[in-house]
């Protein structure tokens, strides 16, 4: 059997592939964080727990209300989402003139608070959700089966990813955004609501992460821990990717995820260190992040 | 005899000042037994010991009847967070501001080593029940003032291992989680395994509290062994169970997992669970004595206990039981005692505390039951057999502890 680096070649393409699994994770929650910052200026670490809230929110409406997997998709990013407008509204909004490091504290402190309330209520074991049946089975992908569950991952988040750069980059209420962040005053002038416009980024972005949760459900299990397990690595991506960058944000998730995993054949000690060791590399050589820009 | 110990209570009330009335019922140092459960409370393995184990820990102290020679038994509890250093920090100043006079629970095997050493150097009684290394009575042995109660890494695999390599399972490939506990798993299942004639073909070791298993998985398919053993523990095995049925890796090959309590099968659910073997010693459905107390114990916490939590009622009430023997709270008498009483509760009949300190009592092996055979909540498991406490744990005569160790 052909071999690279000594693993033969069919696990190895295995590896790429879970590895861009688990990216497509990485990516559409980065992309959550990085559009909150780069919007906001909020360093959202509260981005674990709504996660977490998504899983848990579609969990809860097959189990008290017996509504599926798809209806649930919808509704557990929009549930989440209307958290986010919640905390926004209430508590957020004091912030943008101070430093960063307030919105930090306040955000780390919600991800506490609901972390810690949800495994009061539902321990931290978790419960198990099912994939619905369409996805049962798997692909034969000559190397390696690939559960079809996760194959629709990476199609969904492909498809949310380019959507929302599109979006924010290419249409006329994405140059509002971004002006409206330059210049709030200005574009307040030229009568656009800017506030209102922030509170629909912060919860679209926090609604991203809710999608992210209800997608992850069936793939790990449903546990009020699952957000803290992940959002030290996002955040690891955004830094690498650079602050605020979209399209950094994205392409550092996939790439992470694919060398985590490889990291997992070579040396698995290390597979959950490899993350940070490439955030020190490149913060040394590159301070803005591989896609940011010097403001 | 009877006169020694009135002398000896009349010495001792003498040198404290203590009434005469008090001192012939006992003595106790600082006037209270203090207990501490140390565990994790909100980490991975919060359900597998956590509130449960300080739950039972405190109805061990009400069915004792919550006093000691008229004084009060107190029940304290910390968080060590998985991490040995915290454990550490939390023992010592149990042990030497805070008058606790015996730890219990001590789960993960990481703050159990550590828990254990701090005891033997500080003379006062450590009983491990959630953590699973044999090191604990092997390498790290400290029979003066060491107990391993619950199960260990030896049985585990003699009982598991043992059954499955009978069953045409021979070849093996690990999954490991990366600390002293999931080391130890594989190292003794693996030997299990050889002596029984089947062969190990490699592991992977991963870091504690992954989240996604798919790849360690891959490189277990990829091995081409017949049973892949997962030397893990809570959520790390409930989602490796989970990864294995949707990559479709159970279809040619079996899982054993070789460290899964009944919480852990309720979080993965039967229908993925069902068809598992695993080694448990005690499980709440097993006569009227066990339903009777997972009774209580669920009217309190609203879910079932497992063995865990079991054992620390257990060793809780053996160690009161124990202390009133001696009448005193001197950790050399307690543990005298707590070698000498056989222990016969609701988790162990028969059940011995060996000179090495490994509480030896009888295995079960089980298999989950598959969603129809179950017929109510937590109703889980079928007895698959029943290994005599002698045959599951490491004989004395194997033992690697420097003070037993035969060269």
């Amino acid at each position: 059997m052909t071999e690279i680096f000594g693993v033969p070649i069919q696990a190895f393409m295995g590896q790429l592939t879970i590895g861009l699994v688990n990216g497509a994770f990485y990516a559409m929650l980065s992309l959550g964080l990085a559009v909150i910052f780069g919007m906001l200026n909020i360093v959202n670490f509260a981005h674990g727990a709504l996660y977490m809230m998504g899983a848990m929110f579609s969990w809860m409406l097959l189990k008290y209300a017996d509504v599926n997997y798809w209806f649930a998709l919808v509704l557990a990013p929009v549930g989440v989402g209307i958290v986010g407008v919640i905390i926004e509204k209430t508590m957020l909004r004091w912030l943008y003139q101070l430093d960063h490091l307030y919105g930090l504290l306040l955000t780390f402190g919600l991800a506490l608070i609901l972390e810690g309330a949800f495994r009061e209520a539902y321990g931290s074991s978790g419960a198990p959700y099912d994939a619905p049946d369409v996805f049962k089975g798997v692909f034969n992908l000559g190397f390696m089966f690939l559960p079809k569950y996760r194959a629709w991952v990476v199609f969904a988040s492909a498809v949310v990813c380019i959507a929302t750069w599109y979006m924010i980059e290419k249409t006329k209420l994405g140059a509002y955004l971004r002006a409206g962040t330059e210049n709030p005053k200005l574009v307040q002038a030229f009568g656009i609501n800017v506030p209102l416009m922030v509170t629909l980024t912060y919860a679209f972005g926090v609604g991203l992460a809710g999608l992210a949760g209800v997608l992850a459900a069936p793939v790990y299990q449903v546990s009020a821990l699952m957000g803290s397990n992940i959002i030290i690595v996002v955040f690891a991506v955004v830094v690498i990717g650079g602050m605020g960058s979209i399209m950094g944000s994205i392409l550092t998730g996939l790439a992470l995820g694919i060398i985590e995993g490889l990291t997992k054949v070579f040396y698995p000690e290390a597979s959950s260190t490899v993350v940070y060791i490439i955030m020190v590399i490149v913060l040394l050589i590159r301070p803005t992040g591989l896609f940011g820009r010097e403001k | 005899m009877k006169r020694k110990l009135i002398a000896a209570a009349v010495a001792a009330c003498l040198a404290t000042g203590l009434s005469v009335a008090q001192a012939q019922q006992g003595k106790l140092s600082d006037d209270v037994v203090r207990i501490g459960v140390l565990t994790d409370m909100s980490g991975v393995y919060a359900e597998y010991g956590g509130p449960g184990a300080v739950m039972a820990a405190k109805m061990a102290v009400e069915d004792f009847g919550g006093k000691m020679f008229g004084k009060e038994i107190q029940v304290v509890s910390a968080d060590h967070q998985n991490k040995p250093d915290i454990a550490k920090n939390v023992t010592l100043q149990w042990f030497d501001r805070d008058k606790v006079d015996m730890t219990v629970e001590n789960l993960n095997s990481g703050v159990a080593l550590a828990v254990t050493a701090l005891g033997k150097e500080k003379n006062k009684i450590t009983i491990v029940n959630g953590a699973a290394s044999a090191r604990l009575t092997n390498e790290d042995c400290a029979p003066a003032t060491g107990i391993h109660y619950l199960m260990d890494t030896i049985a585990l695999g003699n009982v598991v291992g043992k059954a499955i390599v009978k069953d045409g399972g021979d070849s093996w490939f690990f999954l490991t989680a990366d600390y002293a506990f999931g080391h130890s798993l594989e190292k003794d299942t693996g030997e299990v395994v050889k002596a029984a004639g089947g062969k190990v073909l490699g592991a992977v070791r991963h870091p504690l509290s992954t989240g996604d298993f798919s790849s360690f998985l891959l490189q277990a398919q990829t091995s081409g062994a017949k049973i892949i053993g997962l030397a893990n523990a809570g959520g790390d095995t409930v989602n490796s169970i989970k990864s294995a049925a949707e990559f479709g890796i159970t279809q040619k090959q079996n899982l054993a997992a070789l460290l899964m309590l009944i919480t852990d099968v309720n979080a993965v659910g039967l229908k993925t669970a069902q068809g598992l073997y695993l080694t448990e010693g005690w499980y709440w459905d097993m006569n009227p004595e066990t339903r009777a107390w997972a009774k209580r114990y669920e009217d309190r916490m609203k879910k079932k206990p497992n063995s865990n939590h079991a054992s620390v009622y257990s060793a809780t009430l053996h160690y009161l039981n124990a202390v009133k023997a001696a009448g005193t709270d001197d950790t050399a008498a307690v543990m005298k005692k707590m070698h000498e009483m056989p222990i016969n509760d609701m988790f162990a009949k028969n059940g011995k505390i060996r000179e090495d300190g490994r509480m030896v009592h009888d295995m079960y092996l089980f298999q989950v039951k598959s969603p129809a055979e179950s017929k109510a909540p937590w109703d889980y498991y079928k007895l698959k057999g029943t290994v005599k406490g002698d045959d599951a744990f490491q004989s004395l005569a194997n033992s690697r502890c420097p003070q037993f160790k035969k060269s």
